[in-house]
């Protein structure tokens, strides 16, 4: 059995891996792993949605850019996520992602807060499949 | 493959990185054998992150002057090392993303009281938990002062003198700031209404992760010129205020690292590391970026502005001390990239000098540092772990020759995060800190565990081999009293 997301080693901040069957589901697992370094997510109801629409020259950049998103929306609208859907369609320039997610505003001491994440780094980036399995990762700043 | 990378010993606590391949200079590293050990493992084991690369990376960069430096905190960051410093030619070198990072000017604050610890023993407790509930922290938390984009376009502008202006704090704040709270050239159009509108609620926050508030007591005068200079003394209480530019800085670095990968393109700058992407200094790319970081780095020092207010408050509240007794030491930075002059080869040069997890240790004499602290230099504020220690130190002579005036900002990361919260319980943490008299309010368990001393450095380790290799030197050790954390 494959773990659906995991964190690898790295000194100063933490490394997230996202797996599935598909490359949407591994972008869906590194948002849970992104979200869950700042909150347990079985305490976060999928009560709210939010859309994000988004382009990227290479599938690597866009799970940058699918990550920073999140972290966007999430001081935006104050809404911590907890479950996703993504669909990604290759382009004649790139890739397009169609994502949403479902979540609920902050509300302590209900919801047991960790960390807060800074930023989605290009280090340790890496969108894959090794045989069925698809790999998203990279290096989130702390 | 595996990587090589030929160090030579110059000293006891100072490290060539011999030129090679790409370098168009060599690398200095100015560490203790421990942390030579354990970068040159790195590379053995290859890890995907080192230091050793990191620096070469840096030194393959254009115009980079004399060598890519790393000091004695050094360990792997994104492009650049952190504790990693990088002097460019005005006319020939480039301007670099990952130089800065993430957090724009995340520092240090230091705030000096006219109290002794003794003074604090029936409050202690009382104290700790009026902080907690006064200074924003943590995920999620949201700053007392809300600015429209107006006013947030203001204080991008004017930095800590803004928050000063609005009632925050007091003018004599200022002159105890690097660049006095105000780096210029600071053009908020350059920054996005993204990033501004990320700040609207997290200006006066503390945030998470490393950050912290500590009161704390000097416990050692090491250097009693330089310590009479800042007004510090054995005994006395004082107050550490850890944190940057919040989302607006990490917003800033995320924009500009897609804008300087095209830049890096346009100027065919071949780039190493995706962190490492960069433009010439003199181009509009370099010099938007710039103005940015100028912004980011204002948009920091108003924040800490914002907490030592805060703090005052809680003093004024639990111990009836006046604001004006709660004299700002000092306030520096350690994610930031300057223009600065310094002599190379015996001539003065203009140069743009990039510090990743290293602050500005000018010795003395300089006229950055202010008047009252000209003659022995400017503090650096070096924060240790939560349970140890923290030093005050000052550059040196030595320092501006071999290091552009740069020193030590912390103790460095010896386990990773998820190594520390797999070894550690926050709740075993907090229970040995108050064991040692040390009180702990933190918002998140497992940041704390996260945080656990035993998985940074020693501090004392660093704050040797700084002194050691000469660039840096100890003026007082401070201990914590009581520890807030996000």
């Amino acid at each position: 059995m494959i773990m659906p997301f995991e964190y690898l080693d790295h000194t100063a901040d933490v490394c997230l891996r996202g797996t599935g069957e598909t490359v949407e589901e591994a972008f869906c697992e590194a948002a849970r792993a992104l979200f869950n370094l700042m909150i347990d997510l079985e305490q976060v109801a999928p009560k709210r949605s939010q859309r994000v629409s988004l382009f990227a020259e290479r599938l690597e950049l866009l799970l940058v850019e699918w990550l920073s998103e999140l972290l966007v929306q999430k001081d935006l609208t104050g809404l911590f996520l907890s479950r996703f859907h993504v669909d990604i369609r290759q382009g004649k320039d790139g890739f397009h992602l169609e994502g949403e997610g479902w979540g609920e505003p902050l509300d302590p001491p209900r919801h047991r807060v960790k960390l807060e994440v800074k930023g989605v780094t290009y280090s340790g980036l890496h969108v894959a499949h090794k045989g069925k399995i698809w790999i998203a990762q990279c290096v989130v700043d702390i | 493959m595996s990587e090589e990378f030929t160090l030579k010993r110059i000293s006891q606590s100072e490290w060539l990185l011999e030129k090679s391949g790409e370098m168009r200079v060599p690398g200095r590293i100015f560490a203790d054998i421990q942390t030579i050990e354990q970068l040159q493992t790195d590379v053995a084991e290859k890890k995907e992150w080192n230091a050793l690369r990191q620096v070469r990376d840096v030194a393959c960069l254009p115009g980079i002057v004399t060598a890519a430096l790393a000091l004695p905190d050094v360990h792997p960051g994104y492009g650049f090392p952190i504790g990693g410093v990088g002097a460019f030619d005005l006319k020939e070198g480039v301007v670099v993303v990952g130089g800065v990072g993430f957090d724009i000017n995340c520092g240090v604050r230091l705030l000096a009281t006219p109290l002794h610890k003794e003074d604090l023993s029936d409050v202690l407790s009382e104290l700790a938990d009026d902080l907690y509930r006064t200074v924003p922290a943590g995920l999620g938390s949201e700053g007392k002062l809300r600015l429209t984009l107006d006013e947030i376009d203001q204080l991008l502008r004017e930095g800590a003198r803004y928050v000063v202006k609005r009632g925050y704090g007091v003018e004599e704040d200022l002159v105890h700031i690097e660049e006095e709270g105000q780096i210029p050239g600071a053009d908020p159009t350059v920054v996005s209404r993204l990033a501004k509108q990320r700040q609207f609620r997290q200006v006066g926050t503390l945030g998470s992760g490393n950050h912290y508030l500590e009161v704390q007591t000097v416990v050692r005068i090491i250097d009693p010129e330089a310590a009479a200079a800042y007004g510090l003394e054995e005994g006395q209480v004082v107050t550490s205020i850890h944190t940057g530019s919040r989302a607006l800085g990490h917003q800033i670095c995320q924009d500009y690292l897609k804008e300087m990968e095209q830049a890096s393109r346009r100027y065919q700058i071949p780039i190493r590391s995706r962190e490492l992407v960069c433009a010439p200094i003199l181009s509009d790319e370099g010099k938007r970026y710039l103005s940015a970081v100028a912004c980011g780095s204002n948009c920091a020092f108003a924040n800490r502005q914002m907490i030592a207010h805060l703090v005052r408050s809680s003093f004024a509240r639990i111990l009836s001390l006046a604001a004006e007794k709660v004299r700002t030491v000092y306030d520096i930075g350690h994610n930031n990239v300057k223009v600065e002059h310094h002599l190379v080869d015996g001539t003065t040069c203009e140069l743009l000098v990039h510090r990743k997890g290293s602050t500005r240790a000018f010795g003395p004499g300089r006229k950055e540092s202010p008047p009252d602290y000209r003659a022995v230099g400017h503090p650096t504020l070096v924060g240790g772990t939560m349970g140890t220690a923290s030093y005050v130190m000052r550059g040196t002579n030595l320092g501006m020759e071999k290091a552009f005036g740069s020193g030590i900002h912390g103790a460095g990361r010896a386990l990773s995060r998820r190594k520390a919260a797999k070894k550690y319980w926050g709740k075993d943490v907090k229970s040995a800190m108050a064991a040692d008299g040390i009180i702990l309010r933190a918002h998140s368990l497992r940041g704390v565990a996260e945080e656990a001393p035993s998985a940074y450095k020693d501090v004392e380790r660093v704050v040797h081999a700084a002194t050691d290799a000469g660039i840096n030197q100890p003026v007082a050790c401070l201990r914590p009293l009581l520890v807030i954390k996000g």
